[in-house]
C-alpha cells in the first residue's frame, strides 16, 4: 500500500479498485445504528486547510471519527499563519504533535508535495491549488461504479473550467488508470494546451458540448472558479451558460443511462440549470454521501495497519 | 570454521503432516455440530448461524443445510468480517476489508451461533464479539467450531466442537474445505514427528 495519496498518478489500477471495494464496505457501516468501527483508535488525524471549504473538511472529519482516529481540525484562519508562520514550521508543529495523518488544503499547487517531505505520517492530499484533488476523483470513481455498474470502458465527459480544475486533473489521471475515457469539453481558454496524450493516453478534447453529450455515459460539469480567474477567459457569464451550461434541453440530449456529476459546490444557472442539478440522473447529493465512504477506506488503507 | 557434528544427530527433521480429519470425518463432524445445535436450541427456532471469513463461512452454510435436511427449518447464515476489529491489526501490513452480510430479518433479538474454522488463542471471537455487538444486540451468542486446538489466551470456549486436537503451540492445524480450497481435510503441521 502507498503511503501518502498525493495524487491520481499514485495509484495504478489494483490500489484504486481496492481503495473502490473497501469504499463498498465502509459504506455498509453509515447504515447501522453504531456508525464507528475501531480500526483507527488512537491514531491522529490532522486537516490542515489553508483554503475554505465545507464538504471536503466535514467529509475527512467524519471519515476519521468513523474510523475513531481523533480529529484535530487546523483553518488558517485564526492561527499562527495569519501571524505569518510558514508552512514548514507548521507542518513540526504537527509532528511534534503526534500526527499519524495529515490531510491538507492549500492554495499552491504542490504543497502537500513538500509537505510529505517534512511529517513522518501519512500525507493526503485534499486539494492544492490548480493541481489535484485525488479523493474527490475516487469518490468520482466509486459513484459511476455504483450507479452504472463498471468503469471500464466508460465515456466520461469533464466541462467547463478544466483550466483551474483541479477535481478534472485528478479525474483524468485516475479515470485513464481504471480504464474509463474521458473527452475534456469547453471554451479554448479554460483547457490547459499541453493537456492531450503526455497526460493521460486517450483524452480527447472537444469545444462543443452538444456534439460530445449524445455519446457519453457520464457528464461531469465542473465549477466556473472565478476566485482564480484574474483574466478573462470568456466574454459573460451568459455566454457560457448558452454553449457549456447544462440545461434541460441539453440533457435530454444525454443517452438514458447517462448520470449527471458535480463537485461542488454548484454556480445554479451558471454552469448546471436548477432542473439538471435537481434531477433523478443528478448524483450531485450522492457524491457527497459516498465521499465519506471513500475517505474512510483511504484513511484505512493508509494508517490502517503497519505500513512503516 | 565449521561446528563439529553433533555426537548422535538426529536424522535431519521433515516437517510432519498428520492427517486428523479425512473428508468423509469432516462431513460426520458437521452432521454432528448440526444435531447439537437443534438438540441445544429446542429446533434452532429464532437462531441464526453467522461464519467468520474466511472458512466459517462455509461451515456455517452447511450446518445450515444440514439443519434443514434434519429438521425442515430454515435457519438464516450471515457473514460476519472481523478484520476492523482485530486487535493485532497494527502489527500487519493492511489487511483488506471484507463483506459482513447479516440475513434480511437481523440478529436483534435472536441467538446468534458464531461459526469458525479452528479455535485457537480465541482472539478471533474477541474480535467477533465487539462486531456483533456494533451491528445488532443478540439475545444470547454461542460458538461453534470445526476444531478446538487449546492454547486459549482469553476466557473463551465453544459451545459445538467439531473435534478437540491437543497441540503444541510449534503445530499448526490447517483446515480446507470443498468450497474454499478444493477438498475437505483437516492436517496438522510441523512439530516433533
Amino acid at each position: 500500500m502507498i503511503r501518502h495519496l498525493l495524487s491520481g498518478a499514485d495509484l495504478d489500477a489494483a490500489t484504486a479498485t481496492e481503495i473502490l471495494d473497501t469504499a463498498a464496505e465502509m459504506a455498509t457501516v453509515a447504515g447501522r445504528e453504531v456508525k464507528k468501527l475501531p480500526a483507527l483508535r488512537g491514531r491522529t488525524v490532522v486537516n490542515l486547510f489553508y483554503e475554505d471549504s465545507t464538504r471536503t473538511r466535514i467529509s475527512f472529519e467524519a471519515a476519521a471519527k468513523r474510523l475513531s482516529a481523533d480529529v484535530i481540525n487546523f483553518s488558517a484562519k485564526g492561527s499562527s499563519v495569519a501571524k505569518g508562520e510558514s508552512l514548514k514550521d507548521t507542518a513540526l508543529t504537527l509532528q511534534a504533535m503526534g500526527a499519524d495523518a495529515v490531510v491538507v488544503r492549500h492554495p499552491a499547487s504542490g504543497a502537500p508535495h513538500r509537505l510529505a517531505n517534512w511529517v513522518d505520517g501519512s500525507v493526503v492530499n485534499a486539494g492544492d491549488g490548480t493541481h489535484e484533488h485525488p479523493t474527490q476523483a475516487l469518490l468520482d470513481a466509486y459513484t459511476m461504479r455504483s450507479r452504472l455498474g463498471r468503469l471500464d470502458g466508460l465515456h466520461v465527459a469533464i466541462v467547463g473550467d478544466v483550466l483551474h480544475s483541479r477535481v478534472a486533473r485528478s479525474n483524468v489521471l485516475l479515470l485513464s488508470t481504471l480504464g474509463a475515457k474521458v473527452t475534456l469539453v469547453g471554451p479554448p481558454t479554460l483547457i490547459p494546451v499541453d493537456i492531450s496524450p503526455a497526460l493521460a493516453p486517450g483524452t480527447d478534447v472537444s469545444y462543443d458540448l452538444d456534439a460530445v453529450l449524445p455519446g457519453v455515459d457520464v457528464v461531469m460539469m465542473l465549477r466556473v472558479q472565478r476566485e482564480r480567474m484574474n483574466d478573462s477567459y470568456f466574454p459573460s457569464a451568459r455566454e457560457y451558460a448558452r454553449r457549456y451550461g447544462l440545461d434541460g434541453p441539453r440533457m435530454r440530449r444525454l443517452p438514458g443511462h447517462a448520470i449527471v456529476m458535480h463537485p461542488g459546490p454548484m454556480n445554479r444557472g451558471m454552469e448546471i440549470t436548477p432542473e439538471v442539478a435537481d434531477s433523478p440522473r443528478s448524483t450531485i447529493v450522492e457524491q457527497v454521501a459516498n465521499g465519506v465512504s471513500v475517505r474512510m477506506a483511504v484513511l484505512y488503507l493508509l494508517l490502517g495497519g503497519n505500513n512503516r | 570454521m565449521a561446528y563439529p557434528p553433533a555426537a548422535h544427530s538426529s536424522p535431519p527433521r521433515q516437517p510432519s503432516v498428520k492427517v486428523i480429519l479425512a473428508a468423509a470425518d469432516v462431513t460426520r463432524v458437521v452432521d454432528r455440530i448440526a444435531h447439537q445445535i437443534l438438540e441445544k436450541t429446542q429446533g434452532a427456532a429464532d437462531t441464526v448461524l453467522l461464519g467468520i471469513p474466511t472458512r466459517g463461512v462455509p461451515l456455517a452454510r452447511r450446518l445450515a443445510a444440514r439443519i434443514s435436511t434434519f429438521e425442515d427449518v430454515t435457519v438464516p447464515v450471515g457473514v460476519l468480517d472481523i478484520t476492523l476489529y482485530r486487535d493485532d491489526l497494527r502489527r500487519h501490513a493492511t489487511r483488506a476489508v471484507g463483506p459482513t452480510e447479516l440475513p434480511p430479518g437481523g440478529i436483534d433479538g435472536r441467538r446468534v451461533i458464531l461459526v469458525d474454522d479452528v479455535l485457537f488463542s480465541g482472539r478471533t471471537v474477541r474480535a467477533a464479539l465487539d462486531a456483533l455487538s456494533d451491528v445488532g444486540r443478540p439475545a444470547s451468542v454461542q460458538l461453534a467450531v470445526l476444531v478446538d486446538r487449546g492454547h486459549r489466551q482469553l476466557p473463551i470456549r465453544a459451545d459445538y466442537v467439531g473435534k478437540n486436537i491437543p497441540t503444541a503451540l510449534a503445530e499448526s492445524v490447517k483446515v480446507t474445505l470443498a468450497e474454499t480450497d478444493g477438498a475437505d481435510e483437516v492436517r496438522l503441521h510441523g512439530g516433533a514427528a
